[in-house]
């Protein structure tokens, strides 16, 4: 019966990468399919989809400046990285006869989509065995196979490769894509100890889109306290009550080893090598993009048309989030004040939510990474693609959380009605920028409820176990 | 109050009227020795002319000239006979070099009207205002000099010029625009609403004003029922190369106006006849004694039918009158001729009041003709819907006379044209200059094809309008040429919608023109006699200005700012809140806090109470020891509440300081 039951496992174990597999280059092919379509849908200029960060457009445009001898952010056109320009620039240019001009971009755009996802995947490997450690260690599982665990890399990965945002953003030919990929870069070097590679990841993410900066706080956590895991308090409450019953099992005796190697003290060492990489590569990064700038303005006209692009708003023009129409109709003279206020409310929030959540540094980077494409200046729906299929790395501990199906059915619409209020608006005239305004409070409020719901039900699944623990370690004393 | 008339002084104090008028007598002499001594020179001229063309379309063209020119002479105590004080300043002042402003109504009809001629070529206009200037200054102070000169001409004139002012409207054409310069602006305005307030101070300038010579024509009903209205105004400074004397100064005012003669002909194909009474509704009732010439032209342009070699001689004029087909009612005092159009010279210093002068045109025969065209006919539009992106693309049409011309560039075998460009773009028109595509005979071709040269500034969004220039080389066979360049619109700021912002706004015209090219008249005789004929001499570049465009953009609601920040600020709170909300709650303890609450609630029970029976001025029948300890919590409570007053008022002196300090 249990070699059956074994066989079985395994075969279902072989099965499901295999069905991974499938359902992975299903969604390529789907992606290469949309591609082909000369003029890629006119996703490209949607503004769900490419903002004046993102757009593929303005990098040509940029890159064409720049080939005219004019540095690529005369004229406000440009407002994405050098590096980026010197990357995807020529291949704006260069043309396959017999195919759609586009199409060079947008099998780089693919490639970095595969890539992210096997990336979140291997996020996911290692976090799902996490899970299945602590949950051990806390005696819920008592078998050493983790069936009622989900495989919450494969379910994450998949999300990222179908979810219809992120085909969007990749076919739309939004840079997006390879911004996500910078930060799912980061993370996967934080989860699996790779110093350089975090630090070139959150270095390339901050300097892509500026928001990521934020991660810092995480990665850190995730280099110096290790994965996710439930808090220490709880394993202090099991050590105590094993130690109760050391002699009755010899197996608690491994486990207890184990435990040591879960509850490290911070890593200071590990951290500090971290900074060092970190202060590495943006060395490393300003140098290149001073070179590629040294003949137009250098690095100040850079962050001027990058970063500061970005903090003060100076593009109105509409997109999915609420800041382009509130600094259209706010009055001039309080415009500064409003630009603090919704800069600092990412800024509040990073503090309380790392001492409530720094024993889950995996999950504060996924909460983080929501609260900024919230209150981004210019969001899109690549963003939410990327905090999406990391809530998904989170389903074991998240099940239980509330309000999904509202959530989903929320999203779902507010992609749906997006499109025609914008057309009402811009295309008809039948409506006003009312309507699409309405929309993107929607969405915002939607994003909200999203975000204090995962928090709200991690906490609970925290306090869940607490309390199952004690039950447990009363069972035991009793 | 002292009065300085003649007739109050002497009223007042006897004794002082002796003064001035000592005074005055001795400055009256003085300016005569001025006059004396500068009169050995050279003087200020004046000179009026306007010329009258029939058109092919059945209407007339009349082109007023006047040109004021004055000598090079020392800046200090200037004094000015005929030339106007406000523009002698205003040259002094700013150091402009040149400088053209231009007031139009309508649009030059280039299929018509002609569009190689001098004529055309210097007064089709785009409509609105058109400023431009070069200026004598260092090159960091050309444009405060530009805004300044602005402000100067939209006092002068009663027109919103200071609008030039701004960054987003003007820009610094390199070699796109006519005269090659680092130091030149340009800017235009379509909207601007030209009247007769615009053309009064304009008048002004003039020393006989409208009451006398040609310049009475105008009346303003007639001059402003026009098909075309554009009132010019062109200085520049001639620098005299002697040392120590300052630059002259050339003023140039030119009104051209099209148009429709009343009269009703008889015969449809028949042009229709006029006089100068029908068309302005007035006659030339003499010459401004001030003008040194004053004549009218009338050009007949294009005229097929009679190819008479040479008009030398009265006889052959005279044949000459015999053969036309139409009639006049004066005879000209002089016949001109170019290669293929007349020009007849009418006098009109012998009219006077009892014998004004009226010239009549009456067609005999019909006739048909056509003005010659600038090599390609240029026309510019719109392409997209919706109110989030378009296109702008204008198309080269091959016109007859590029078969013909002879201003051909044969480079290496092969014959082509050159054209020019130059368009401003507003910065919310954000163009994607690497969207450039360019049809020659609806083929594409890439941009290095055809671009010989391009230049191009992009626009700063609210900081800096963008421009290109550009030069197209064309085959000489070609038929057509399109050149498309995409634009995304811009959104604003609610305060930077003009008052009706559903109307649109206005893309300025681009500029088309033909550096190969140029255009002249040259009537043999007597060239230097006449400054207009001169001018006709000149060799002037082709161009030809295309359509202003106009560009719809989305409109916010302009109602609703208050409800805007309300709702965006209810959002921000429910996610603080709410996340807060979410961290801070602790199970466990919320029930060992409201335990507590409820035992708190309690005690502050008891201490209302007991405040009460206190201040009843009633014993408290409670134990000592609970008093005590009461009286101390009171006293803590009282110094908190002062300690909160107290901040309060500090952060309300503090704001009241700040806010009145701004």
């Amino acid at each position: 019966m249990k070699n059956e039951d074994d066989g079985e496992m395994a075969e279902e174990q072989k099965k499901k990468p295999c069905r991974f597999w499938i359902w992975a280059l299903s969604s390529v092919f789907f992606r290469l399919i949309l591609i082909s379509f000369p003029g890629n849908l006119n996703l490209s200029s949607r503004p769900e989809v490419s903002t004046p960060l993102t757009s593929i457009r303005r990098l040509a445009e940029g890159y064409w400046l720049k080939q005219a001898s004019m540095s690529p952010y005369a004229g406000s056109m440009y407002h994405g990285s050098p590096l980026l320009l010197s990357l995807l620039g020529p291949l704006t240019v260069q043309r396959i006869k017999g195919q759609p001009s586009h199409l060079l971009c947008s099998l780089v755009f693919v490639v970095a989509d595969v890539l992210t996802a096997m990336l979140l995947r291997g996020i996911g490997q290692k976090l799902q065995m996490a899970y299945g450690l602590n949950a051990r260690l806390l005696g819920f599982l008592k078998s050493s196979r983790d069936k009622g665990i989900l495989p919450c890399g494969d379910i994450a990965a998949l999300v990222y490769l179908w979810n219809p945002f992120t085909i969007v953003s990749c076919v739309g030919l939004s840079t997006s894509p390879i911004e996500n990929l910078a930060v799912v870069v980061a993370l996967y070097g934080a989860v699996k100890r790779r110093v350089p590679l975090a630090a070139f990841g959150l270095v390339m993410a901050t300097h892509l889109s500026l928001y990521p900066a934020t991660l810092t706080i995480p990665i850190i956590f995730l280099l110096g306290y290790g994965l996710d895991a439930p808090p220490i308090k709880l394993f202090l409450q099991t050590k105590s009550v094993e130690n109760q019953d050391r002699s009755t099992s010899d197996v608690s005796k491994t486990e207890a080893k184990l435990k040591q190697t879960t509850r490290v003290p911070f890593l200071w060492k590990t951290v500090l090598h971290f900074v060092f990489w970190v202060l590495l590569w943006s060395l490393c990064v300003l140098v290149l993009c001073g070179l590629s700038l040294i003949k137009h303005g250098g690095l100040e006209e850079m962050f001027k048309s990058t970063y500061g692009f970005i903090l003060s708003i100076e593009d109105l023009s509409p997109n999915i989030g609420v800041f382009w129409y509130f600094f259209a109709e706010v009055f001039d003279f309080f415009r500064n004040f409003f630009l603090i206020v919704f800069h600092v409310n990412i800024l509040f929030m990073l503090l309380p939510l790392a001492i409530r959540l720094k024993h889950r540094p995996c999950f504060l980077a996924f909460i983080y990474l929501t609260i900024s494409s919230i209150l981004k200046s210019y969001p899109s729906v690549g963003d939410s693609a990327l905090y999406l299929s990391l809530w998904a790395l989170f389903v074991n501990e998240l099940v239980d959380m509330k309000f999904s199906f509202f959530l989903f059915c929320g999203y779902l619409g507010i992609s749906l009605l997006s499109p025609v209020m914008h057309n009402l608006w811009i295309w008809r005239g039948t409506g006003n920028a009312n309507f699409y305004f309405g929309n993107a409070i929607g969405y915002a409020c939607f994003q909200i409820v999203f975000v204090v719901e995962s928090v709200s039900a991690m906490l609970n699944h925290d306090r869940a176990l607490k309390r199952c623990n004690s039950k447990n370690s009363r069972e035991v004393k009793n | 109050m002292v009065p300085v008339t003649d007739s109050g002084v002497p009223s007042v104090d006897p004794i002082m009227a002796r003064l001035v008028r000592t005074w005055i007598s001795l400055l009256i002499l003085q300016s005569f020795l001025v006059a004396i001594a500068f009169g050995s020179e050279e003087v200020e001229e004046f000179s009026e002319a306007l010329l009258l063309k029939p058109l092919p379309d059945r209407k007339v063209l009349a082109h007023f000239h006047f040109e004021n020119r004055a000598p090079p002479s020392n800046s200090h105590g200037r004094h000015h006979h005929l030339f106007p004080k406000a523009i002698s300043q205003l040259v002094q002042k700013f150091r402009v070099k040149e400088m053209e402003l231009s007031f139009t109504q309508g649009r030059w009809n280039h299929e018509h009207w002609g569009g190689f001629d001098p004529l055309s070529s210097m007064n089709a206009k785009p409509v609105g205002v058109e400023l431009w200037a070069v200026f004598d200054v260092p090159q960091s102070e050309v444009d405060a000099s530009w805004k300044n000169l602005t402000n100067a001409l939209s006092g002068l004139f009663c027109a919103s010029i200071n609008f030039l002012e701004s960054s987003t409207s003007y820009a610094a054409p390199t070699w796109g625009f006519g005269p090659n310069s680092d130091k030149l602006r340009y800017g235009s305005l379509p909207r601007e609403a030209v009247c007769t307030e615009n053309l009064t101070p304009w008048l002004k300038l003039l020393p006989c004003r409208d009451k006398d010579g040609l310049s009475a024509l105008m009346n303003r009903p007639s001059v402003y029922r026009a098909f075309y209205h554009s009132q010019r105004l062109h200085l520049s400074t001639v620098e005299s190369g002697e040392e120590g004397l300052g630059s002259g100064i050339l003023l140039e005012q030119t009104l051209t106006v099209v148009l429709q003669p009343d009269t009703i002909s008889v015969e449809a194909n028949i042009q229709p006849s006029w006089s100068i009474s029908s068309l302005f509704g007035r006659k030339v009732v003499g010459r401004c004694v001030l003008a040194k010439s004053s004549n009218v032209y009338l050009h007949m342009d294009g005229l097929s039918g009679h190819e008479l070699k040479s008009v030398d001689t009265e006889l052959e004029a005279q044949k000459l009158w015999n053969n036309a087909d139409f009639e006049l009612s004066l005879t000209p005092d002089r016949i001109l001729r170019e290669i293929n159009s007349f020009l007849l010279v009418f006098d009109i210093e012998k009219s006077s009041d009892s014998e004004p002068f009226d010239l009549g045109l009456t067609w005999k025969l019909p006739a048909k003709w056509s003005c010659q065209q600038a090599p390609l006919h240029a026309s510019r539009f719109l392409m997209g819907s919706g109110n989030e992106r378009g296109a702008i693309a204008i198309l080269l049409k091959a016109t007859e006379s590029l078969e013909n011309l002879s201003g051909r560039d044969l480079t290496n075998g092969c014959c082509t044209v050159k054209v020019n460009i130059f368009q401003i773009f507003p910065w919310y028109i954000k163009v994607y200059y690497h969207s450039l595509q360019i049809f020659v005979d609806q083929e594409q071709k890439t941009v290095i094809e055809v671009v010989k040269k391009i230049n191009v500034s992009p626009s700063t969004d609210k900081m800096s309008s963008g421009m290109m220039e550009m030069m197209l080389e064309l085959p000489c066979e070609v038929k057509s040429a399109a050149i498309s360049i995409e634009y995304d619109k811009g959104f604003l700021h609610i305060d930077e919608y003009p008052p009706d912002a559903n109307q649109g706004f206005d893309i300025p015209s681009a500029l088309i023109s033909f550096p190969d090219h140029h255009a002249s008249l040259d009537f043999k005789e007597e060239v230097t006699k006449s400054p207009f004929l001169s001018k006709f001499k000149e060799k002037s570049l082709v161009r030809s200005y295309t359509e202003v465009l106009l560009a719809p953009l989305t409109t916010p609601d302009f109602s609703m700012p208050y409800n805007v920040i309300t709702i965006t600020c209810t959002v921000f709170a429910l996610y603080f809140g709410s996340l807060l909300n979410v961290l801070r709650r602790r199970i466990g303890e919320e029930e060992r806090f409201l335990k507590s609450q409820g035992k708190k609630k309690g005690g502050l029970k008891q201490l209302l109470s007991r405040l009460i029976a206190k201040i009843r001025g009633r014993p408290v029948e409670a134990p000592s020891s609970s008093t005590e300890s009461h009286e101390a919590r009171s006293s803590v409570f009282s110094s908190k509440l002062l300690f909160k007053i107290i901040l309060v008022a500090g952060a309300a002196a503090a704001w009241q300081y700040f806010s009145t300090d701004k």
